[in-house]
């Protein structure tokens, strides 16, 4: 399959690791991977803070750059933007966008996949070949989880992953507080939803917290890097992308 | 365009400012702040929301149907809001012609007037009340106190929150946030002929307000009640209730006067089946409530005599005039999605300045009294989520609660001027408007690792960004963003290896 890779705009700048491991790991998997050099971002945080004329240039950006009729498919490694293409672009686009915009909108949304949903779901497949000797626990995030309805696909790549420890979280399916601009606003509030779901992943004993967004993970991350945790987080695709021969780098 | 200037369609009016319980005096930010220092009510409101929610979940889990039930719900409540006015005419003609009275109430001023002067009418200066938000959300009871008419609130919680001088804090279990022994103290100031030996054993304080309470159900005469539902075909008001003593007031007095929400209305008899179904499994996790009474018009020599049903609008109509906002009217007041939501949770209701709290609180309070102003309160609730999604999947009558907290903070940022938020927004959308521009901005972003120094992470950053650093760090920057990458010899020797070891 030719498979056209949102990096999305945090994974693009902060957090390469995992669009660098949904790339190598399709790739490994026998697909072409292309990547449309004009993409930036899906619109999401400008979508949720209220912001929708604002998002209207992001979202004909994406449209215009993924509707190459050559992709068979489009992924990233995040639940969320998945999300606020499948559910938001749409909404933009009818409001402020032209018709011929909307049919764009339409045809793209149906070919991005969140990374468990392509692979389970678009290629068939559960083991990926992998190979990772470490504690992990898995944070099922919120878009993921109920926007995207991904159920336990990422478990049931979890699970196929040979040498690993995988140890349920407690409270799993919980909100980390995140939500954007909401840690922001209502940063109390946020943080007192982190400081649960960081006492649950303690309690697992992981070495490294495993999630599909790396929005939650850099908040559940930044919470535990201040309270000086060994635990570290990894995006799934890292976990997925790692055999024998390679060394883990999160 | 035409000469002719038809005049834009009027907006209907808002629940009014200064009477009702629809707005809070702080914002939700601020007044979360109050209640998340407060470590008792946290361990309160988190055991009791996680008990409810294990029991929702097994009692919804053994429904076959369940999904179809919540289309079902979803289905009636869209058809009712799409012909609302239908169907409250209907319901009046059949009020009527069984006996009873029907006044319309635009607002809270006109509603609690109505109520007053038919409880004057009876010359009683008591009244016995079953739980009704409608009267909350109206500030019934202190529009009565200030006429000289005391009322008594019959519902268990009810009654511990209204002699404790407080504010409910949940839709279903109002007095959530208190525990038992506060609940004895609040028992002994405030209850006359209460055995001042009275400990906290929750069976010894049911009968300590059962006695107060019989007392009132055998002397008063005129009871104010809510209603769940109100059937148009038949006239059919109905409460469902966990304790009898909404049944006690809904019969023994002589006057009945029920307040209802107009979007409160069903079509048929047989549409019961389904939000009777649907509504104590999803409030209280039972298969059926305890108490279910019906009644229709009056009953010569059974029951109240004299029976009034005050249709209460106070901003709904504003609401169903907002084509997305409108599916907030569908909810049946269950509080499911407060039990789930993580907000809520810490919070409490009280933070959320309403009778409605939590995430349907969120979307249905700002739009029945609006969130206009800069200050508002109201202003602040659709941003009061992390918009998980939790409410939507506990929602019986599926409300797509994030959808519309999303669109009421659009409807909020248009409305507001232009500020420092909508400048950084304005300036992100250019940014990332296009891939050159985005890479200057990438390029700018990268001197976050200056700021993070040799740590590699960032600790500290000046407001609004202090909320995030004031308990997260930020990691600085990679040296190498994913596309440099991606065009590097490194990263395409790295793709061309990874197809190799695929071919293999």
């Amino acid at each position: 399959m030719r498979i056209a890779m949102f990096a999305t705009c945090l994974g693009d700048t902060m957090f390469p690791d995992a669009p660098r491991a949904t790339a190598l790991l399709l790739t490994r998997l026998g697909h072409e991977v292309v990547f449309p050099p004009g993409q930036t971002c899906c619109g999401q945080m400008h979508v949720n803070t209220g912001y929708q004329p604002d998002a209207l240039p992001l979202v004909e950006n994406y449209a215009e750059n993924f509707g190459d009729g050559s992709i068979d498919a489009i992924v990233a490694p995040s639940g969320s933007c998945v999300g606020s293409v499948r559910h938001q672009h749409e909404i933009v686009a009818d409001r402020y966008g032209t018709p011929a915009l909307c049919g764009r909108v339409e045809t793209v949304k149906a070919k991005t996949y969140e990374l468990s949903e392509l692979l389970v779901d678009v290629l068939g497949v559960t083991d990926v070949g992998a190979n990772f000797p470490h504690r992990v626990t898995y944070h099922p995030t919120c878009h993921s989880l109920r926007m995207l309805g991904v159920g336990d696909k990422p478990l049931q790549l979890l699970r196929a992953v040979r040498d690993i420890d995988l140890v349920e979280l407690p409270a799993a399916d919980a909100c980390c507080g995140f939500g954007g601009t909401f840690a922001i606003k209502n940063a109390e509030t946020s943080t007192a939803m982190l400081a649960d779901k960081i006492r649950n992943v303690a309690d697992t004993g992981a070495e490294f917290c495993c999630a599909s967004d790396s929005s939650c993970l850099m908040h559940i991350g930044g919470g535990m890097s201040r309270l000086q945790m060994g635990t570290r987080t990894i995006h799934l695709a890292e976990i997925l992308a790692a055999t024998e021969s390679m060394e883990v780098t999160a | 365009m035409s000469g002719v200037s038809l005049g834009l369609p009027a907006v209907p009016p808002r629940a009014p400012e200064g009477v009702g319980f629809l707005r809070g005096t702080e914002k939700f930010p601020a007044a979360a702040r109050h209640e998340l220092a407060n470590a008792q009510l946290r361990r309160n409101i988190g055991k009791a929301t996680h008990t409810i929610r294990a029991k929702r979940l097994h009692v919804t889990g053994e429904l076959p149907d369940w999904e179809d039930l919540r289309d079902a719900g979803a289905a009636i409540k869209t058809d009712v809001m799409s012909r609302l006015p239908e169907l409250l005419e209907q319901l009046e003609a059949a009020v009527v012609a069984r006996g009873g009275t029907v006044h319309w109430a635009a607002d809270a001023n006109e509603a609690n007037a109505i109520v007053t002067d038919l409880v004057r009418a009876t010359g009683s200066d008591e009244v016995i009340k079953v739980k009704s938000m409608a009267t909350q959300e109206i500030e019934l009871n202190e529009h009565l106190e200030a006429n000289g008419i005391h009322a008594y609130e019959t519902d268990l919680a009810e009654l511990i929150v209204q002699l404790g001088h407080d504010k409910p804090s949940h839709i279903l279990v109002p007095a959530i946030h208190r525990n038992r022994s506060e609940i004895r103290e609040i028992f002994l100031r405030e209850m006359a002929d209460v055995d001042p030996d009275l400990d906290d054993n929750p069976k010894h304080l049911a009968a300590a307000a059962r006695k107060f309470l019989r007392h009132k159900f055998m002397t008063v005469p005129v009871a104010i009640s809510g209603a769940n539902f109100g059937v148009a075909e038949t006239g059919t008001l109905g409460v469902v209730e966990s304790e009898g003593n909404g049944r006690m007031c809904l019969t023994m007095p002589q006057t009945l006067i029920t307040v209802m929400g107009i979007e409160k209305v069903i079509p048929t008899y047989r549409d019961l089946e389904v939000f009777l179904q649907l509504l104590p499994r999803s409030s209280t996790g039972e298969r059926m409530n305890p108490y279910t009474s019906m009644w229709t018009g009056v009953t010569p020599g059974d029951g109240p005599q004299d029976f009034h049903l005050v249709l209460l609008d106070n901003g709904r109509t504003a609401a169903l005039a907002d084509g997305v906002g409108r599916q907030a009217l569908n909810c049946i007041r269950c509080s499911a999605c407060l039990n789930v939501c993580p907000v809520y949770e810490r919070t409490g209701g009280h933070a959320y300045g309403s009778t409605y709290p939590g995430p349907i609180g969120a979307v249905l309070t700002p739009q029945l009294a609006g969130m206009d102003g800069k200050d508002d309160p109201n202003s602040t609730l659709p941003f009061a989520s992390s918009l998980c999604g939790a409410c939507y999947d506990a929602c019986p009558v599926k409300i797509d609660i994030p959808s519309l907290l999303v669109e009421l903070r659009h409807q909020k940022v248009q409305k507001s001027g232009f500020g420092a938020e909508a400048a950084a927004m304005k300036a992100a959308s250019v940014a990332m408007s296009s891939a050159k521009l985005f890479t200057l901005a990438q390029k700018a972003a990268g001197l976050g690792r200056v700021v993070a120094g040799k740590k590699g992470k960032i600790s500290k950053l000046p407001p609004p960004l202090s909320g995030w650093t004031d308990a997260r760090d930020i990691p600085a920057p990679p040296a190498q963003t994913f596309r440099q990458w991606w065009d590097s010899t490194e990263g395409r020797a790295a793709i061309a290896a990874a197809r190799k070891d695929g071919d293999r």
